[in-house]
Formats: C-alpha cells, sequence, structure tokens
C-alpha cells in the first residue's frame, strides 16, 4: 500500500460489509475452539478446565516438533520451485491470440480438480507398476518407489504440489504483467535496457503486490496441506510423509480428544500468522523504505 | 530472459498435460484394467464411468448443488470486496493496516477442529443444510482474497484517475461504476475465478455443512468407494467432468484478463 493517500476514516465505510461478513464466520468458531482447547472434554456434559496443560504437552509432544519440522520443509520447498517457476511461466505466455486462451485454460485446470481427485491421479500416475511416472522412471533405470522409499515419496509430493500449485503463482503473475503499460516497455527499449533489466525495473514493480499475495496463498495452503498427501501417501512410508493437519486429524477424529486437538489448532493457528506476519512485515518496510528513497 | 521463459513453459506445459493425460485414460477404461496392467494407451475404451454418472441422479443433483453455492459465494465477494478494496487502496484510516491483515488470518486456521463450531454456528441460526450456509461460510477465505488481490491490481491504478473524473464533473457512482470498475476488470476477471475455483474444490466445510439433500460434488466424489474398493474410473471421470464449470468461467474471464488495464480508454 502506497503512504502518501489522504487520512479519512470515513473510508471505513467502505470496509465495513467486508468486516461483518467475515468476523459471522470468524470470530465465534475461533472463541469456541480457544475454549475447547483450555478444558478436559470426556463429553459435552462432563468438562473440566485445564488451564494451559494442554499446550504445555503439545509442545513437548515429539510427534508434534517432528511433523512441524518436516511441514516447514515441505512449505518452504514447494514455494522456492513454484514462485519462480510460476513467474517464469507467466513471462513465457504469449500476451495475446488463441495460444493465451488456451494457456491460460491448461493452467487453469489444475486448480479446479478436486484435491481428492489431484491425490488419486498422482497416486496411480506415480505407482511403479501401473503408472506412467512410475513406469517411465523405472524404464529408465531408476528404481523408483515412492510407497517403500520415503525420499521418493517426498519428491512425488512436491512434484504434484508443483503440479497442483505453480498455476496460482502464474495465472497472478500474468495478470500482473499485463498490467504494464506497454509504453514502459517502448521506453526501457529506447534506453536500451538489457532484458534482466526490463524485468528488474519494468515488470518487478507491477508484480510486487501480486506477487505478496501469492507467497502468502502458497505459505499458507501449503502449511496446511492435508487431502492430498492424505490419498497419495497416507502419510507414509512409516510417518516420513505426515504433516501437521494429519496429526491434528488423527487426533480430532480418530481419536475425539477434542481439548489437545483444539491446543494444537491454536498453535498451528499462532505459526502460521507468525511466519505470514513477518514475511507480510519485512515486504511492506521495504516498500516504505524504497519510497523514502525515491 | 524471454527466451529461456518461454522454454521453461515449454516444459511446464508438458508437464501438467502427462498427469491430465493419464486421468483421461483412467476414465476411459474400466477399474480391473486400470489396476490390472499397464497401457499408454487403453486397448479397450469404454464410456461406462461417464455413463454411470449420467445415469445416476445422485451426481447431476450433486453437480447443481455445487453450482449454486458457489455462484452465490463468488457474487457475495465481488460485491463486498469491490468497495473495501477501493478504500483500502486510496485512502488510509485507523487501523487500515491491522484489518488489511487481519482479513487474511482468517485463511489460516486449521479446519479439522473448526468444523464443529461451524456446524453448531450454522444450526443455530438455522440456516444448516443450505447453499447459503456453505456460501456464506466459504466467504471466511474468498472474501479477504478478494480484497487482497483487487487491492493489488488497484493500488497500481493512478489516482490521478480519480481526480480526472472529478475534474469532468462526474459524481462518484458515475466514477466507481463506468470508470474504476471497466478499468479494473482484468483483476474483476481474476478474482472472480480464484473465488470459484476455492469454493469450488473446498470438501471438508462444505460436507459439513450439508445434509443429504444438498451434497455438493466434491463430496459425493470422496464417495464412490464400494464394496469392491475405490472406483478409479467412475473417480477420474468425474474429476474431469468437474472442471468443465471452471473451464467455462476462464473462458469469459480472459478477454479481460488479456485486455488489461485499459487507461487509454478513461
Amino acid at each position: 500500500m502506497a503512504t502518501n493517500k489522504p487520512y479519512d476514516n470515513r473510508a471505513w465505510l467502505g470496509v465495513l460489509p467486508v468486516l461483518l461478513i467475515v468476523a459471522f464466520s470468524a470470530v465465534i468458531p475461533l472463541m469456541t475452539v480457544v475454549n475447547y482447547s483450555v478444558q478436559d472434554i470426556l463429553d459435552f456434559n462432563s468438562r473440566f478446565y485445564v488451564g494451559l496443560d494442554w499446550y504445555r504437552e503439545t509442545l513437548q509432544d515429539p510427534r508434534f516438533i517432528d511433523a512441524f519440522g518436516r511441514q516447514v520443509l515441505f512449505s518452504f520447498s514447494v514455494l522456492a520451485i513454484e514462485i519462480p517457476l510460476g513467474i517464469l511461466v507467466a513471462r513465457g505466455l504469449p500476451k495475446s491470440g488463441v495460444w493465451t486462451s488456451i494457456l491460460l485454460i491448461l493452467l487453469a485446470v489444475p486448480l479446479l480438480i478436486p484435491w481428492n481427485v489431484v491425490g488419486t491421479i498422482w497416486q496411480i500416475y506415480a505407482r511403479s507398476d501401473i503408472g506412467l511416472l512410475g513406469v517411465g522412471l523405472n524404464e529408465l533405470g531408476l528404481a523408483f518407489n515412492y510407497t517403500s522409499n520415503p525420499t521418493h515419496a517426498w519428491l512425488t509430493l512436491i512434484a504434484m504440489d508443483v503440479w497442483h500449485w505453480t498455476s496460482l503463482v502464474a495465472l497472478l503473475s500474468f495478470a500482473g504483467l499485463t498490467s504494464v503499460p506497454p509504453a514502459y516497455y517502448q521506453a526501457a527499449e529506447l534506453d536500451g535496457a538489457s532484458k534482466w533489466q526490463v524485468f528488474r525495473y519494468v515488470e518487478m514493480p507491477r508484480l510486487g503486490g501480486v506477487l505478496v499475495i501469492a507467497v502468502l496463498l502458497r505459505l499458507m495452503d501449503s502449511f496446511m496441506i492435508y487431502t492430498e498427501p492424505f490419498v497419495l501417501t497416507g502419510g507414509g512410508p512409516g510417518n516420513a510423509t505426515t504433516f501437521l493437519s494429519q496429526y491434528l486429524a488423527t487426533m480430532a477424529v480418530g481419536q475425539f480428544d477434542l481439548g489437545p486437538a483444539a491446543a494444537f489448532s491454536v498453535i498451528y493457528f499462532l505459526f502460521i500468522l507468525l511466519f505470514c506476519w513477518i514475511f507480510y512485515n519485512s515486504v511492506m518496510s521495504d516498500d516504505n523504505e524504497a519510497q523514502h528513497h525515491d | 530472459m524471454t527466451s529461456v521463459s518461454r522454454w521453461v513453459l515449454v516444459f511446464y506445459c508438458i508437464y501438467l498435460l502427462l498427469p491430465l493425460y493419464w486421468l483421461m485414460t483412467m476414465a476411459l477404461r474400466s477399474n480391473s484394467d486400470i489396476t490390472g496392467k499397464f497401457e499408454v494407451i487403453p486397448s479397450n475404451p469404454t464410456l461406462v464411468n461417464f455413463a454411470e454418472i449420467f445415469s445416476n441422479p445422485i451426481w447431476y443433483q450433486a453437480f447443481g448443488n455445487s453450482l449454486s453455492y458457489v455462484i452465490l459465494n463468488t457474487l457475495i465477494s465481488i460485491c463486498v470486496a469491490l468497495p473495501a478494496a477501493y478504500v483500502f487502496s486510496r485512502y488510509r484510516f485507523l487501523g487500515d493496516r491491522q484489518l488489511f491483515f487481519w482479513l487474511l488470518t482468517n485463511r489460516m486456521a486449521p479446519p479439522a477442529v473448526f468444523l464443529l463450531p461451524f456446524f453448531q454456528l450454522y444450526s443455530s441460526i438455522g440456516l444448516f443444510d443450505t447453499p447459503l450456509a456453505v456460501a456464506l461460510a466459504h466467504c471466511l477465505f474468498t472474501v479477504p482474497l478478494s480484497v487482497w488481490i483487487l487491492e493489488g491490481f488497484m493500488s497500481g491504478v493512478p489516482s490521478e484517475v480519480d481526480e480526472m473524473a472529478k475534474i469532468d464533473g462526474h459524481s462518484f457512482p458515475y466514477f466507481f461504476f463506468r470508470v474504476f470498475i471497466p478499468i479494473n476488470r482484468g483483476a474483476i476477471g481474476v478474482t472472480l475465478f480464484f473465488c470459484f475455483m476455492f469454493s469450488w474444490v473446498e470438501l471438508l466445510l462444505a460436507r459439513t455443512l450439508t445434509g443429504s439433500t444438498t451434497k455438493p460434488i466434491v463430496v459425493v466424489m470422496t464417495r464412490t468407494v464400494s464394496a469392491s474398493g475405490l472406483d478409479w474410473g467412475v473417480l477420474a471421470a468425474a474429476g474431469a467432468l468437474t472442471v468443465v464449470p471452471g473451464i467455462i468461467v476462464v473462458w469469459f474471464v480472459r478477454k479481460h484478463l488479456v485486455k488489461g488495464f485499459a487507461l487509454g480508454r478513461v
């Protein structure tokens, strides 16, 4: 957000509908979960206040810590691939014509497939006996088997996430790139700017805003990934691909430990919040500095 | 750099197409055929999976159920997000940055435990098992997303545009609906697509808030497990069909997206 805007509190009228509609679904469920997290719930008629016991227990639980480590590794791996790849794909797209339409639709398709089907496609596609990818890799002489080898399971999950979500970054970036006025490119050409300089000084400033959204969305969603690994690997082999939400689901649904599961959720939520806040603030303060230099 | 991008695009498209091709071959094969042998090109293509879907009313009712709340959600999201994104892009006000960030924090709640209070909330106000319940619940993440995307693009529109309209003697509603929204139609197109997409594929809230009569397509899909195990063929056929409405949305917004910001027309 630019800083040279007029200050006017009547602007609240414009955000009021958004505030009401979001708060309606946000506040009560969150308060309810916080309420669960400080109680021992045997059933809904007998519950005891336990204070912060569940929080302490969760943070000391080695299975939580392991799942958290895997989660961080997974999220940062997919971000490191999807963001640069998405920008390159968006830059490679022609700006107009039939091919633009065809390619935009192709990019949109993985996003529109229900997540359990995405998991199913990759589950079969990567199988070393009946899947194109699995059989193909084995034909090339690689003993690929994602159901028994943890490294292969990881690589398959990352490959699936890249397949599923890079389009989101690419579509947002493409929309950002079409907002660069053609005159800017002409001016850069007259100045004899290199291709890298065009990217850095003409395209990047326009992409900044949408990239912040893309990074935050991918960070949040990859941190909460559940359905796809559940279908693809079921968390295995062993616990190699058990991420936070899967561990949480076994607690909340499998064992019906509502209190600990709620404390887990709150901690989980706060970690995502923390990562996003750090990223958002570092980007925004860069922005402010850049404006001071102008 | 441009040629690098072009090659990346070509390889990425192949990477995208291969699993999609596999989905199509699965949709055209019987279940025992899929699990029985490896075939690059199906030797006994069959339409039984599609026939199963088109002959069973559960499937097409589910399709209609999904569409009704997704369309409702997309309309609500765009309507409330447009004015909010505009004021975020044009004014500073008390708590603006906090509010802006808070909106997005609503996407961060891991669903497993939150489903129960959602169910209680919507049951207590009598909306359980209606498309409106799912549409409103999905607003929790589509509205913040819409505000963020629209704000990102609107901030890029110079405020001179607003001032010019004022100098020309146009009223604010005229400016907003006849000048500002047309300028931002690319951004609105992208936002529309993302609302539609996230609402369309969301499973957990949709499953929690619907009863037997309003089950959406994503929920019906998880039920292709029969006595003999998962029916891969029917699931693949259903998966291939579920992308169709979204493709139609992309087809309609693509023109606006490609034209981008038609600043010259103001």
